[in-house]
């Protein structure tokens, strides 16, 4: 396999989903338009960023309009890129290097944190993930136990890994972690705690395989597992 | 663990009226009893790992249950994000260590969405066949040791019997057993051996003769009947709420497989069933699970007439950059629904992925589920939700 | 019988004890490793212990015990010392007091008491006592929690079992259990005494409710709630470890040795085969027993393998709503057909 540049993705971009227009409409009606933010389009699925104070009633929405009835999922992002130090070139292979300007995903983001849900109707093909902006200074959404029951565990989840408070949640405490544990650790500014015991040792004694050429300098970017 | 401190001063007063019913076990006999706190776990034959149930007795009857988990929490997510996408492998192997092959499939999917690579057709139908090969081997395993849970020893052993095959085979194309770390972004790593083909099919009679077995031998008893007929119901709108997935939803009477609905790999291309079960107990959840072994066994032998022929590797760039995206892709894995969130920004590892197991969810029910019942229901309820640990910790 | 050399009741007695004190851990180890080791491996499609000793592992109960003598003593802080200790021997004391009235022979019984089985299911309930002294002292929940499961169980199918033997007591005539035995032995089928007259054909509903009540006594599946592996781990066992646990393992297999004796002695004819009468009986008798009973233990343990555990209250159900009305109906037709016939 020869080193070439990565496929290049350049293709007209797809004709609407009727589903997602039905879906965007539903929210739109469900919440007012000004509460459904933006939206996008990832790979068939539809993402959409709805106002905070919005957040539970777009669950509501979702479930009773949508016949998303089926919740899978509800966890956080960080979009802060994280600080590292060193890069591949200079020979650091802890990890790969990510972007150092923040920018966002799918449906955009207001700031740094957000809260994001996926919800499913089991009754017909139809997914959507649903997003939401968390102010970084005070951390806060209203919770969806009353709407999912299974959001319990999730939020739970969420608060402990990145601070995220939910209104309305019947007992925030810690559900992987144990009581005492101090900080967020899926925050981007909380270590990886192996690494810092640890260091990385990098490219050690690798032998070249038959046929390839031998690598240049042992500080070469990690190779994929053979 | 200390009985309670004092012991408990009956005031027993039996009025006359009462005397009548000295039959009925419910006499109006004041006993002034404390609740009992069990703690079911982390070292416990029934829960399946490090899974603790702090459960608070009422004599046999649970008043009510807290799961404690984390135990075997790894911090995956964290993890993902100083990995490369081909190191991310090794690591979600290891979410549902039985069913190894199938974590990989939806990571790697995803990957490849997003660089907009296409696996060929022969790497994807290997993909489908091993990827029911692992659900054959997770299901015979609980098959196996559901029985064993609910008190019958000798299933056990002719699950991991009949496992033994499939985990060959497993092992002869990809080198492992249990973690194969077979995928790759853009295909596989190798084709298959001489006589795999043969040698699978050999081995799903083997495996369709089991599950007439267990059939016979756990189904029909009467006893594993009235252990898990009624015990641990779970309606659909609950188990849809609290994201119940995979063949628990089912055994509600849901019909959703997202191997139908929502499909991927070679699934579109083969004809099978999708089994549901209307009462949503313990009894219909390993009855479903019986029936889908025998399904997987049946798309395999379908996949294995129709492997094309043809390269198993796409062409893939050395050093692989994602490019900039969000993704979500789910399949249907032996334990329920399971999901990878990637968002990536063009590096060689991905900015975040939200890792969804389908255990997490199906423990998550365990509270409310587990009100009211005796400790052996919660025994053989936690046996038929079948959840592995690292698929709950993560 | 008559021996060379007459034998003073002390001696007798000291070689009635030693007998009695090697046959029921030699008994237990017997039915632990045929059964528990070797029949349970084939019937799971594995092979079960085959080093020890050379043929077949044989050597490895005996290895296991001799392991177990020689583990730490350890209780856990809470326990109620004395209690905790004095309890597996309750439950093996129990064992040891049934052989004195199982015969071997017509003359090879320790006692032979008139009132032989209603003595020997007496004193079988008593490892109730140690059984409940076990589960409280260990001052763990789990071990509390089976301790309970096991009192009402125990005491619950104390009931079919004793209905089932009176039957074969109506039957015979007599409760001595020498007396059953030489009644089987001298009876007759329709007049013709070939085989004796083993109470196995007519009181087959004895038999089949003897066996359950008896898998119950044991504590082994579909029974054994009180034990129940993959909940209670050990049950009113788990915090007993060494020579205690022993103690408690020859108890069950001891049990199991002297209800499996029982059964062949009240069902199948003991030590009896028709037409062999004094001194060869003596000498065959032994054997004949060993044979019938192990018979007798094939099912129990047979079943012990293949069936899952029953939870307590449809144990219970079982017991009160179904066994006690079948064997009270037993009793009922037996009488009708002794006064009858």
């Amino acid at each position: 396999m020869a080193d070439e540049p990565g496929p290049e993705v350049t293709e007209a971009p797809p004709a609407p989903d009727p589903d997602h227009e039905t879906m965007l409409a539903a929210l739109r009606a469900g919440l007012g338009d000004d509460a459904v933010l933006e939206h996008a389009d990832a790979f068939g699925d539809l993402v959409v960023r709805v106002a905070p104070a919005a957040w539970r009633d777009a669950a509501t929405v979702a479930q009773r309009d949508l016949s998303c009835d089926y919740l899978s999922f509800i966890a956080g992002i960080d979009w802060e890129p994280a600080a590292r130090e060193g890069d591949e070139a200079g020979g650091d292979t802890s990890a790969p290097v990510q972007p150092t300007e923040r920018s966002y995903g799918a449906a955009g983001s207001a700031g740094r944190f957000q809260v994001f849900a996926h919800v499913e109707s089991t009754s017909r093909p139809r997914g959507l993930t649903l997003k939401t902006d968390v102010d970084e200074d005070a951390p806060s959404v209203a919770s969806w136990v009353s709407v999912y029951p299974g959001a319990d565990w999730h939020e739970r989840e969420c608060w402990e890994m990145f601070g995220i408070a939910f209104d309305g949640h019947p007992s925030l405490r810690h559900l992987y972690l144990p009581s005492e544990f101090e900080g967020h650790p899926l925050r981007k500014d909380f270590p990886l705690l192996a690494r810092v015991v640890k260091p990385w040792p990098g490219l050690v004694d690798v032998e070249a395989m038959p046929g390839d050429d031998a690598p240049a300098e042992p500080a070469a970017t990690a190779e994929e597992p053979s | 663990m200390s009985t309670t401190g004092e012991s408990p001063v009956p005031s027993l007063t039996v009025e006359r009226s009462s005397m009548r019913h000295l039959a009925d076990a419910q006499v109006g006999v004041e006993l002034d009893t404390g609740d009992m706190i069990l703690n079911l776990g982390p070292q416990h034959p029934a829960t399946h790992g490090t899974l603790r149930i702090v459960v608070r007795l009422d004599g046999e009857r649970v008043v009510s249950a807290d799961p404690v988990i984390g135990y075997m929490h790894r911090g995956y997510e964290k993890l993902t994000e100083f990995r490369t996408y081909p190191q991310v492998t090794t690591l979600i192997n290891r979410i549902d260590w039985l069913s190894s092959f199938a974590n990989e499939v939806p990571f790697m999917t995803a990957a490849e969405q997003l660089m907009a690579i296409e696996a060929p057709p022969r790497a994807v139908y290997i993909r489908t066949v091993l990827t029911e090969l692992s659900r054959i081997a997770t299901f015979l395993l609980f098959l196996g040791e559901m029985g064993l849970q609910v008190g019958a020893l000798t299933p056990a052993f002719y699950g991991f019997r009949d496992r033994e095959y499939v985990l060959n085979l497993i092992e002869a194309a990809t080198g492992g057993r249990f973690h194969p770390n077979f995928n790759r972004i853009g295909g596989l790593k190798d084709d298959l051996p001489w006589g795999w083909i043969a040698e699978c099919r050999s081995t799903m009679k083997v495996v369709l003769d089991a599950c007439d077995d267990f059939e016979d031998l756990v189904l029909g008893n009467e006893i594993f009947e009235a252990r898990t007929q009624g015990i641990g119901i779970i309606p659909a709108s609950v188990g849809a709420g609290y994201g119940v997935s995979g063949s628990n939803l089912r055994a509600s009477g849901v019909d959703w497989d997202l191997r139908r609905d929502r499909p991927y790999l070679a699934y579109p291309e083969v004809d099978f069933q999708v089994w549901t079960h209307p009462d949503g107990d313990s009894y219909s959840r390993y009855w479903v699970r019986l029936q889908e072994t025998r399904e997987a066994a049946r798309i395999v032998l379908q996949c294995l007439d129709q492997i094309p022929s043809g390269p198993i590797m796409a062409k893939v760039p050395r050093i692989i950059k994602v490019p900039e995206g969000e993704v979500w892709v789910e399949t249907e894995n032996p334990l329920g629904q399971m999901g990878y969130y990637v968002i990536s920004k063009g590096a060689t590892g991905p900015f975040r992925v939200k890792i969804r197991s389908a255990s997490f969810s199906n423990v998550s029910t365990l509270p409310w589920l587990l009100r009211g019942v005796y400790v052996p229901d919660v025994i053989t309820i936690l046996a038929s939700l079948y959840f592995i640990l690292g698929d709950i910790d993560r | 019988m008559t021996l060379a050399l007459s034998i003073g009741w002390g001696s007798t007695l000291a070689i009635k004890t030693i007998v009695v004190l090697t046959v029921i851990p030699l008994g237990a180890l017997i039915l632990g490793y045929v059964f528990l080791l070797k029949m349970m491996s084939h019937m799971q499609s594995r092979l079960g212990p085959m080093d020890p000793g050379g043929f077949h592992g044989w050597y490895q109960l005996v290895g296991d015990g001799l392991k177990f003598l020689q583990k730490e003593d350890v209780m856990p802080a809470q326990a109620d010392r004395r209690v905790f200790a004095v309890a597996p021997a309750v439950v093996v004391m129990s064992t040891f007091l049934v052989f004195l009235v199982i015969p071997m022979g017509p003359d090879l019984v320790v006692k032979d008491l008139d009132v032989g089985v209603f003595y020997a299911l007496a004193v079988s309930s008593l490892s109730v006592v140690g059984v409940l002294m076990a589960g409280w002292a260990s001052a763990n929940k789990f071990a509390l929690l089976g301790a309970l499961r096991a009192a009402a169980q125990l005491i619950a199918y104390e009931l079919p079992l004793l209905l089932a033997v009176v039957g074969v007591v109506i039957q015979a005539g007599t409760m001595s259990l020498q007396g059953i035995v030489l009644s089987q032995q001298h009876g007759k089928i329709f007049g013709w005494g070939g085989l004796g007259e083993p109470f196995l054909l007519t009181q087959f509903v004895g038999l089949a409710l003897f066996l359950v009540a008896s898998q119950a006594e044991l504590t082994q599946t579909p029974f054994d709630m009180p034990v129940a592996e993959s909940e209670l781990v050990a049950g009113y066992m788990v915090e007993y470890t060494g020579f205690r646990f022993l103690f408690f393992f020859i108890g069950e297999f001891g049990t199991a040795f002297a209800f499996a004796a029982i059964a062949a002695t009240l069902f199948l004819g003991g030590w009896a085969i028709p037409g062999v009468h004094g001194d060869w009986a003596n000498i065959l008798g032994p054997p004949v027993l060993f044979a019938k009973l192990m018979i007798i233990a094939f099912f129990m343990f047979w079943v012990r393998f293949t069936y899952p555990r029953l939870r307590e209250d449809q144990l219970q159900a079982v017991a009160w709503k179904f066994l006690i009305p079948l064997g009270l109906a037993n009793i009922l037709l037996t009488g009708l057909f002794k006064v009858a016939f």
